[in-house]
């Protein structure tokens, strides 16, 4: 081993560049036409099928595999797009296995589900490929819809309304568009770009605007956009992260997940991306697991997941749990941490075991400390500087229906809208059928959702 | 450890599974390998008259129906017979024979619909010491167009004639391969009888596109944007192949005529279907041509497993399902089932519902929680829940006991009682 891998403290350059390139390639490669076919095979195209109820956007899966099955991966994308256009990114990030193949009978059967990611990975990379996007507008309608925010809500919201006829004009706040896809995702998971790519894919049906360095309440008011637009859909995610609530958490190397994943997936040589060499990550969900993992790829010699509750409390699902243990993440539960210590720079974190008992969650007496150098929160995050007028619910925007605000003609969706839990997928569908809500209100349609 | 040693019409062998006349027993050096792998004989592929050998065509000569996972259900062929000269075939016949006195070794013949052809190629064959011949009356391409193979095989009486001669001038056990491509195969086997053939093989394969190329708009296979009708074997054919060996095992008139059963034999349990129906032993192409010669040791074990659990000799098995092929007419009205299905078993896929109820009798509800529930009012007994369903023994039929009320129908069930006599029937006749 080198001398760099171990090096203390937080610093770059632990691993070559072959072996940062061989860590970082795609986590679960495409299906040839073949593997496809074969996997296409084993669905049974149940009645009423389970895993369709399973999907947040309600993809007709027995449909599209079916048409795998038959040799038309063409018609299966465009089964699989037409409920939901991010129909790429959720092959790759989905929580299948508690989502969709979670629910297939084949898994209650014999424990082994049908592929329907990986399947539905195969069918729109197909057709994203040919570099053509397969949706029409509809007639002109002359309204105009703001849409703030271009991550996956946004984005649905966006699409569906273009296809519709809508004029939209996207305000994203950062300088590039796909929200979490973009900044929040394990680069494993979507390699070679494919984010700004299913985006540049999506902007292709034509009459979206897309402006950048526009974040509500810093550069646009949601008053400017009501006076200006016939409708407005709030989908700009979560700004603010939660706070540890543990002494000495201002110590230095004391970060945010999401503010490292972003940097990872940013950087242009992973080689100049500094990264501890005793890592702790606090939290339990899909961030927790994409940081730690990541920490691990990138060099570090031991990265720890600590949860507060138990193991089947994790946000991250079994798949991901599986994932990080075999990265070599130590994941440990029932801990919550009390104290950060060190002198300037973290050195180590100390924790409480916990009780997770009927009167909620208890520190005991019981502690222990971990060695750490880098620290990573990823315990959650919250909707900062929410537009004022807008009733709120657990500190999300509320919703009614399908995403309709207090306000007149402000709609939300995705992670800044309350009762979502978090997923691409729920804010993909929470976006088009905000989408299909406006587009009835705006032109007096029945309202058509999908799915 | 049953014996599968075989008596077929005084031909003997270690095992009742013979190679097919086709292009697996081409040759010596097929041949040689097919007896090295295990298989009991081989029926050489179709010799013609002496002369210049036919030609094939230099495209592809098979087409393919697949299954999941490219798993062959069917082929097609559009091969003639051998088109290696005549001397060489029957020097390698003399070779292996030889070499391989325990096998039975027959030789396919077919040559022009006249006397003295047929009486010349059983000279020929005289001195190859091989065990028998079988009339290729069942070739569907290309010979059919020449006056022979199936366009013999289609009319019974050049059957007979031709099977006549056969016996007039050869001393060797005689087998009539039929073709299945006619209306009524007992026909040309009751006519095979009358001719004095030792036994009847079949089927051979059936006329058959297995599929168009949706591009050229051409059959498959296509030679030179051109296809013609192929025939077709493999597992697909298998049902069809199992009706007429069990037409002619129960046609009174060809009952007891040996039978070699042909058609999609992919596995001992194929085998084995055919030879209880009545097939004295049973002819393999398809499944060779697909995975290779090795396969007989699975027919081999798998047969014996079974013979042995059953205590059965490999006697015991021939025909032994043949009385139980009837008429319609003869079907007992009142046995009366009921669908089950298992709920701990079932894994809520909703196939059984989704058929029941788009398709057939609405049988089935469909409750809260994807819970499946056979309604006994509507049930008829069709089988399609249990035939679609991905979980063996999920759903079984429960068969009513005598005097048991029939929801459906209100009635008890009764005795035995078929439409012969069924007051429905207006040819009926009184119940003796």
């Amino acid at each position: 081993m080198s001398q760099a891998r171990l090096s203390p403290g937080v610093v770059p350059g632990r691993l070559t560049p072959d072996q940062l390139a061989a860590n970082f390639v795609d986590v679960a490669p495409p299906l040839d036409r073949h593997e496809a076919r074969v996997a296409a095979d084993r669905c049974y195209f149940c009645h009423d099928a389970p895993c369709i109820t399973a999907c947040p956007t309600g993809i007709d899966i027995p449909l599209f595999i079916r048409q795998i099955a038959t040799d038309t991966p063409d018609a299966a994308a465009m089964t699989i797009f037409h409920a939901n256009i991010l129909g790429g990114m959720c092959a790759r990030v989905c929580p299948t296995e508690q989502l969709c193949e979670g629910a297939c009978v084949r898994e209650a059967a014999e424990g082994k589900p049908v592929e329907i990611g990986a399947l539905q990975r195969y069918a729109t990379d197909g057709l994203m490929a040919q570099g053509v996007h397969p949706f029409k507008r509809a007639a002109p309608t002359g309204k105009r819809v703001a849409v703030v925010g271009a991550g996956p809500a946004g984005l649905a919201a966006a699409h569906r309304l273009a296809a519709k006829g809508h004029d939209v004009v996207i305000l994203e706040a950062r300088p590039k568009p796909g929200g979490l896809n973009e900044y929040g995702i394990a680069s494993y998971k979507a390699v070679d770009g494919f984010a700004q790519a299913e985006v540049d894919w999506l902007m292709g049906i034509g009459g979206i605007e897309l402006r950048h360095d526009q974040a509500i309440g810093r550069d646009i008011t949601l008053a400017a956009l009501q006076a200006e637009y016939d409708a407005v859909f709030l989908g700009m995610g979560l700004g603010g992260v939660n706070a540890l609530r543990a002494t000495g958490e201002d110590r230095q190397h004391v970060l945010d997940a999401v503010s490292f994943i972003r940097d990872l997936r940013q950087a242009s040589d992973l080689g100049t991306l500094p990264v501890g060499r005793d890592v702790v990550v606090i939290g339990g969900g899909m961030t927790a697991v994409d940081a730690a993992v990541q920490a691990r790829l990138l060099g570090a010699e031991n990265v720890a997941i600590v949860y507060r509750r138990g193991q089947d409390r994790m946000g991250a699902s079994r798949h991901e749990q599986d994932h990080a243990t075999a990265s070599g993440v130590r994941i440990i539960c029932n801990a919550a941490p009390v104290a950060v210590h060190g002198n300037g720079a973290v050195t180590e974190v100390e924790f409480a075991y916990t009780i997770d008992g009927p009167d909620g969650l208890v520190l005991t007496e019981d502690r222990f400390r971990l060695k750490a150098d880098q620290v990573f929160r990823a315990i959650g995050q919250r909707l900062d500087g929410a537009p004022d007028g807008l009733e709120l619910a657990g500190g999300k925007i509320a919703v009614t229906g399908p995403g309709r605000t207090s306000l007149d003609g402000v709609w939300a969706g995705g992670d800044c809208a309350a009762g979502g839990d978090d997923l691409t997928v729920t804010a993909v569908a929470q976006g088009r059928d905000a989408a299909e809500d406006i587009d009835a209100r705006l032109t007096g349609r029945p309202v058509e959702i999908p799915g | 450890m049953a014996d599968l040693r075989s008596n077929f019409i005084g031909i003997k062998s270690p095992n009742p599974f013979w190679l097919a006349s086709a292009p697996p027993t081409d040759k010596e050096y097929n041949v040689r390998r097919a007896f090295q792998a295990g298989w009991g004989g081989v029926v050489w592929k179709t010799l013609g008259s002496e002369g210049p050998p036919v030609v094939n065509v230099n495209g592809p000569r098979y087409g393919v129906v697949y299954g999941a996972d490219r798993r062959v259900l069917g082929i097609n062929n559009i091969e003639l017979i051998t088109d290696r000269p005549l001397e060489v075939n029957l020097r390698e016949i003399k070779s292996v024979k030889r070499d391989y006195p325990d096998r039975a070794l027959i030789i396919s013949l077919m040559v022009p619909c006249d006397e003295d052809s047929w009486r010349d190629i059983l000279a020929r064959i005289e001195d190859t010491e091989a065990d028998g011949v079988e009339l290729n009356f069942g070739c569907p391409h290309g010979m059919a167009e020449r006056g022979m193979g199936s366009a013999v095989g289609q009319v019974p009486e050049y059957i007979e004639m031709v099977t006549r001669w056969v016996k007039k001038h050869s001393r060797m056990p005689c087998i009539v391969k039929l073709t299945p491509n006619i209306s009524d195969v007992t026909k040309p086997a009751e006519a095979a009888k009358r001719g004095g053939a030792d036994a009847v093989s079949l089927i051979n394969t059936i006329n058959s596109i297995t599929s168009v190329d949706l591009d050229l708009f051409a059959p498959q296979p296509t030679i030179d944007g051109k296809g013609s009708h192929g025939g077709y074997c493999g597992p697909a054919v298998k049902p069809i192949a199992l009706n007429m060996v069990a037409e002619i095992a129960r046609n009174p008139a060809t009952a007891g005529l040996p039978i070699s059963g042909i058609g999609g034999v992919t596995t001992w349990r194929d085998a084995a279907e055919f030879m209880a129906l009545g097939a004295g032993n049973v002819q393999v192409c398809t499944a060779a041509m697909t995975y290779g010669f090795k396969v007989v040791q699975e027919m081999i074990t798998g047969l014996h497993d079974y013979l042995d659990s059953h205590e059965m000799t490999l006697p015991d098995l021939i025909g032994r399902a043949t009385p139980n092929v009837t008429d319609w007419q003869h079907l007992n009205l009142n046995y009366v089932t009921k669908a089950v299905i298992d709920q701990d078993a079932c894994i809520s896929c909703g196939r059984c519902y989704a058929a029941c109820e788009d398709t057939s009798h609405q049988a089935i509800a469909m409750k809260p929680g994807r819970v499946f529930e056979v309604i006994e009012e509507e049930c008829v007994a069709c089988n399609l829940c249990i035939d679609v369903c991905p979980v063996e023994d999920c759903i079984t039929m429960r068969e009513l006991e005598i005097g048991e009320i029939d929801k459906r129908t209100g009635i008890p069930r009764g005795e035995y009682a078929n439409w012969t006599t069924h007051p429905n029937n207006p040819m009926a006749r009184a119940a003796e």
